[in-house]
């Protein structure tokens, strides 16, 4: 019943840390940049390295490696499939087979390549992780609305798109407490969800989606209220109590990264060592 | 009659957000009783009603209803909800039906009654909560007040024919006089129904009015359990957990510091009077 369990948007890991206190531009930057990295990557020392990259940055900020475990779970069957589909679909039928099925080869290729792909997604998963991790959802949409703000030339309402990222990002538990606790209360009047065909089960969330709905839109009405009554009226003119302001670390980061990223462009596309 | 044998219970287990919210409950609920269950912030109060009718399943310890496990493998969950039922904080906003009456059957139709018995069931569930069948049966329940809608809420479960009625905060967010009417309604209830009450407030005032044995709970622990007047003749203990005394209750200790040789564990003004004019008027 749980499902603030089952359900883990944002899971921001407050901890004291060094990659906590980076701006969340740079790590929204550093980020992008190791998407890159991973991308540019074909071989398996260079995943070595970055994996290794990706493990000091975990206990930099303090975040027990379990969790960078945990990450994976969601996409677990993704990544069964992607495997499997490498390791028999890969079309590397030429070279050296190891196992042979009926119709389908395993070659020895074909298992290296299933396993560097499944690598690649496994390394993406865990470097946005440690983003949600060590970046506060308001960290995140702060940044993205300072990132954004070049834009509203051309007209892309960065500031809207944040406020409204941050004000879903603030529901989103008190839905699940909502939506767990009227559950319950049918629940006490015998209802029950996991009964029945598909029709019964859909008729069955009427009693959850009513009152809900109703909630949501209660709730709603009042936040803009709230947010009228203290004279809000968008971006324009807005003063921040907390300027994102860049720090010496953040020039670390930036450095480090841009110079790492580089070196590799560098050495794939020169053909440097 | 429902047996708490050492229920411990963790929220989120196995997560950085884990928050322990029972450690070792055991209780013994006989039938018929109205009980009040007092308690800080957080000290499990919710936690601990919502395992009695198995909406939270304990991380470890039994309940048990009737000499039945609730937690057994086989056991019949909507037949113990049935028995024992519970209405959560802010009720009114579990309503959901076009009509009044229709929503007020919900329970009697889950627990699959023939049409017949789900009318009578509702018919007599309205009345009992003081709403008119025939005047509010028909009326969406989104036009009600909101005093009404937590009547409606309350006739709700009372379809169920429970032997227990659990009420979690059922007075919060109500007027005064809102107030007293719900308690009345609560008391007349446990008279005409036979019912157990276990009652979750955080007005001593109330639960003092209409208790008769008192709950202490804090960081998930029982800290006390006795009948009313002796828990609440302990008001430095209560005052430690800041729960407090009834009024009545403080301004007699009030007077008997002051040096009136009054009674302290006098819970209504009727009372409270009666005793200081006994003292001040020697026959
Ligand atoms: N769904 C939940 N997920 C995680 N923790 C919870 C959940 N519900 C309650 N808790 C935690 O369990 C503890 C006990 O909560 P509970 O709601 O039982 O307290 P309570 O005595 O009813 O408090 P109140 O008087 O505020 O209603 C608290 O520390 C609370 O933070
Ligand atoms: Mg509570």
């Amino acid at each position: 019943m749980e499902l603030t369990r089952y359900v883990s948007i944002g899971q921001y890991l407050p901890r004291d840390s060094v990659v906590h206190r980076l701006d969340p531009r740079t790590k929204i930057g550093v980020t992008t940049l190791l998407m890159v990295v991973i991308f540019v990557i074909t071989d398996f020392t260079g995943y070595g390295l970055l994996a290794a990259s990706l493990v000091g940055l975990f206990l930099l900020a303090q975040i027990p490696l379990g969790y960078a475990a945990r990450g994976l779970r969601p996409i677990l069957f993704l990544l069964l499939l992607t495997f499997v589909l490498n390791l028999f679909f890969s079309g590397l039928r030429e070279g050296t087979p190891l196992v042979r099925l009926g119709p389908l080869v395993i070659t020895s290729e074909a298992l290296s390549r299933a396993a560097f792909i499944s690598l690649r997604l496994v390394l993406l998963v865990v470097a946005t992780s440690l983003f949600t991790y060590t970046t506060s959802p308001m960290a995140l949409t702060d940044g993205m609305e300072r990132l954004l703000r070049p834009f509203r030339r051309i007209g892309v309402p960065g500031h809207e798109l944040a406020m409204m990222m941050s004000i879903a990002l603030r529901f989103i538990p008190t839905l699940l407490e909502e939506t767990e606790r009227i559950m319950k209360a049918q629940m006490a009047r015998g209802a029950e969800f996991q009964r029945g065909n598909l029709l019964r089960r859909a008729r069955a969330m009427l009693p959850i989606l009513v009152p809900l709905f109703v909630s949501a839109f209660r709730r709603a009405d009042e936040l803009a209220l709230a947010m009228e009554a203290r004279a809000y009226r968008g971006g324009e003119g807005r003063t921040r109590m907390k300027e994102l302001a860049f720090a010496a670390r953040d020039a670390v980061a930036w450095i480090v990264s841009v110079f790492a990223t580089a070196v590799l462009l560098a050495s794939r596309w020169l053909g440097l060592p | 009659m429902i047996e708490v044998r050492d229920v411990h219970h963790v929220y989120l287990r196995d997560s950085p957000l884990a928050a322990v919210a029972l450690r070792g409950i055991s209780l013994t609920i006989p039938d018929g009783e109205r009980i009040g269950l007092i308690g800080p912030t957080g000290s499990g109060k919710s936690t601990l009603v919502q395992t009695l009718n198995a909406l939270i399943r304990p991380t470890s310890g039994t309940v048990s209803v009737d000499g039945e496990d609730i937690f057994a493998p086989k056991a019949d969950r909507r037949r113990v909800r049935q028995k024992v039922a519970l209405l959560f904080q802010y009720a009114e906003q579990q309503l959901f039906e076009e009509t009044v009456a229709k929503d007020v059957a919900f329970g009697p139709r889950n627990l699959g009654l023939p049409e017949d018995e789900i009318a009578t069931r509702v018919h007599e569930a309205l009345q009992s909560v003081g709403l008119d069948p025939d005047r509010f049966g028909p009326r969406s329940p989104f036009t009600l007040s909101g005093g009404e809608m937590r009547r409606v809420a309350l006739a709700g479960v009372l379809a169920m024919s429970p032997k227990v009625l659990i009420l979690d905060e059922p007075t919060a967010g109500l007027d005064p006089q809102g107030k007293a009417e719900f308690l009345q309604l609560i008391l007349r209830l446990h008279a005409q129904r036979q019912l157990t009450v276990i009652l979750i407030n955080h007005s001593m005032d109330e639960i003092a009015q209409t208790t008769e044995r008192v709950i202490v709970l804090d960081a998930g622990r029982v800290v006390m359990d006795g009948p009313t007047r002796q828990i609440f003749a302990r008001a430095e203990e209560l005052e430690h957990l800041h729960l407090g005394i009834p009024q009545t209750a403080q301004i007699l200790h009030r007077l008997r510091a002051r040096g009136l040789p009054v009674r302290t564990d006098l819970f209504t003004l009727e009372e409270a009077r009666a005793e200081v004019l006994r003292v001040l008027r020697p026959a």
